[in-house]
């Protein structure tokens, strides 16, 4: 399974291995990783699981689909690597994957 | 003071079907929700998506679920106080006493909240010093607009709140227009009447800017935007207007002395009473094992909740089950028989 690893605000790091097709979000919140709060349970509707992926691992990611970019307007402190990890699948491709998890989703 | 027999926080779609079930049974309630308008997560979050599991129903929006269930309401009389959020339920004797932001009290025997993932707030800018001047120089919505004439307003957002608010102050103020990135999310007739505005000097528009700080003693005086590439620019501004839409925040609720669980309340099936007497919880907000964050489960939720409702509220009458096809009873709550 493809290994992903959350770094908390408070410099906690998780590194979990998550089921592929499951969201990095899905990931975190069965992991009881703290930070990510996903209100709304993906359905893009909340900015509420908003994560600053790493730089190097940014144009790796499928590309935001529209209305991700609209989301990402009401997030706590968006960044230009900000994703929404409700939106992002794990796939083995993303084995490795490095995400932070902002001080605060609101 | 309003006395009734139920009171239920959160007017989406499980206190809208709560209220029917109460006023069904013959009691009376009243519905208090902090948007300003009906509907919950249907009409806030997703009006024109389309629902397609409830049930007889193969196919409709959020906001042709709500309109449906407030058709189901027309029989009855039921008053909604909206633009009001709980702030405080307390004990006094058999009864529970509520109060709203709005200045409001009820009391009642029975409170049921079906409040969703909390009241919906306004997001805030993200800088601390904001704090102190909101309400006064800093506001997250537009009550009365005089106070922007012949000022100088930085507006940030990039939705149609946001650019509504820049033409429409760009008429008697100066407006600085500050977002985060480059494309804006309003309706297309909007933006373009934005750059319109802007070409002819008279909005200020900055994009992939954020706000940084805040500068000023009683009043905001000026304010740092910071660029994406990290450069900074202080405009002088005398108010500060954010539009960056609403969350949900269980707020109040989590002083009430309930049984939480993570942002839920923990409740028994068989009444959807918490751990206090005579507060029940139904919807996305109650916890129990097994629980569906679906609307058809707060229906059902909330047709227990209200049974239980009926024990408090009429204590020396005794409730009988009947169906709406063929108890006169009912019918005529329906206003189908005389
Ligand atoms: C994008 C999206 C798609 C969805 N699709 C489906 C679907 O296909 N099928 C399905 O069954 N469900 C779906 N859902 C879930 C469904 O919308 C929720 O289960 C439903 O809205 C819950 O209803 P509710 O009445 O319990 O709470 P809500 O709809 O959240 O309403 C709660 C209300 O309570 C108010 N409130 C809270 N606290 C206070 C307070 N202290 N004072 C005053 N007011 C307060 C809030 O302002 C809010 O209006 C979806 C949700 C989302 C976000
Ligand atoms: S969980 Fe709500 S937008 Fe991702």
């Amino acid at each position: 399974m493809p290994k992903i690893t959350y770094n908390t605000h408070d410099n906690e790091t998780y590194t979990i291995e998550v089921q592929n097709g499951l969201t990095v979000m899905e990931g975190a919140v069965q992991n009881d990783i703290p930070g990510i709060d996903a209100d709304c349970g993906g359905g893009m509707a909340c900015a509420t699981c908003h994560v600053y992926v790493k730089e190097d691992w940014f144009n790796k990611l499928p590309k935001k689909e529209d209305g991700e970019e609209d989301m990402l307007d009401m997030a706590f402190e968006p960044k230009p690597y900000s994703r929404l990890s409700c939106q992002i699948i794990v796939s083995d491709d993303l084995d490795g994957l490095e995400v932070n998890i902002p001080s605060k989703q609101a | 003071m309003n006395k009734t027999d139920a009171l239920i926080i959160g007017a989406g779609p499980t206190g809208l079907f709560t209220a029917h079930q109460l006023k069904l049974i013959g009691l009376n309630c009243e519905i208090i929700d902090n948007l300003d308008k009906i509907g919950g997560q249907c009409i806030e979050l997703y009006p024109d998506k389309p629902i397609y599991d409830i049930p007889a129903v193969p196919e409709c929006t959020g906001e042709e679920l709500t309109n449906n269930l407030l058709n189901q309401l027309k029989p009855f009389d039921i008053k909604f106080h909206l633009n009001e959020r709980v702030d405080e339920v307390k004990k006094e004797n058999d009864n529970w006493l509520v109060k709203t932001s709005g200045g409001n009290s009820f009391k009642t025997p029975n409170v049921i909240i079906a409040g969703g993932v909390g009241s919906f707030e306004p997001r805030k800018f993200s800088p601390k010093e904001c704090e102190k001047f909101e309400n006064k120089s800093l506001f997250y919505s537009v009550k009365n607009k005089s106070v922007f004439k012949g000022k100088t307003v930085s507006i940030f957002g990039g939705g149609d709140s946001a650019l509504d608010w820049a033409i429409e102050l760009s008429k008697d103020s100066n407006v600085n227009l500050i977002h985060r990135r480059d494309e804006f999310r309003g309706a297309r007739a909007t933006v373009n009447k934005m750059y319109e505005l802007k070409k002819a000097g008279k909005i200020n528009l900055f994009t992939k800017y954020q706000m940084s700080n805040v500068h000023g003693n009683e009043k905001i005086e000026s304010i740092d935007i910071k660029h994406d590439n990290s450069e900074i620019q202080n405009l002088k501004s005398d108010y500060v207007l954010g539009f960056f839409g609403l969350i949900m925040q269980l707020g109040p609720i989590a002083n009430w002395g309930l049984n939480l669980n993570k942002k839920t309340i923990e409740v028994d099936t068989e009444k959807f009473e918490t751990n206090q007497k005579g507060i029940y919880a139904v919807g996305d907000i109650c916890n129990y094992p097994g629980k569906l964050k679906l609307i058809l489960s707060g229906f059902h939720e909330g047709a227990l909740a209200a049974r239980a409702c009926f024990k408090l509220a009429r204590p020396n009458e005794k409730y009988r089950f009947e169906f709406t096809t063929t108890s006169t009873n009912l019918l005529k709550r329906l206003g189908k028989k005389e």
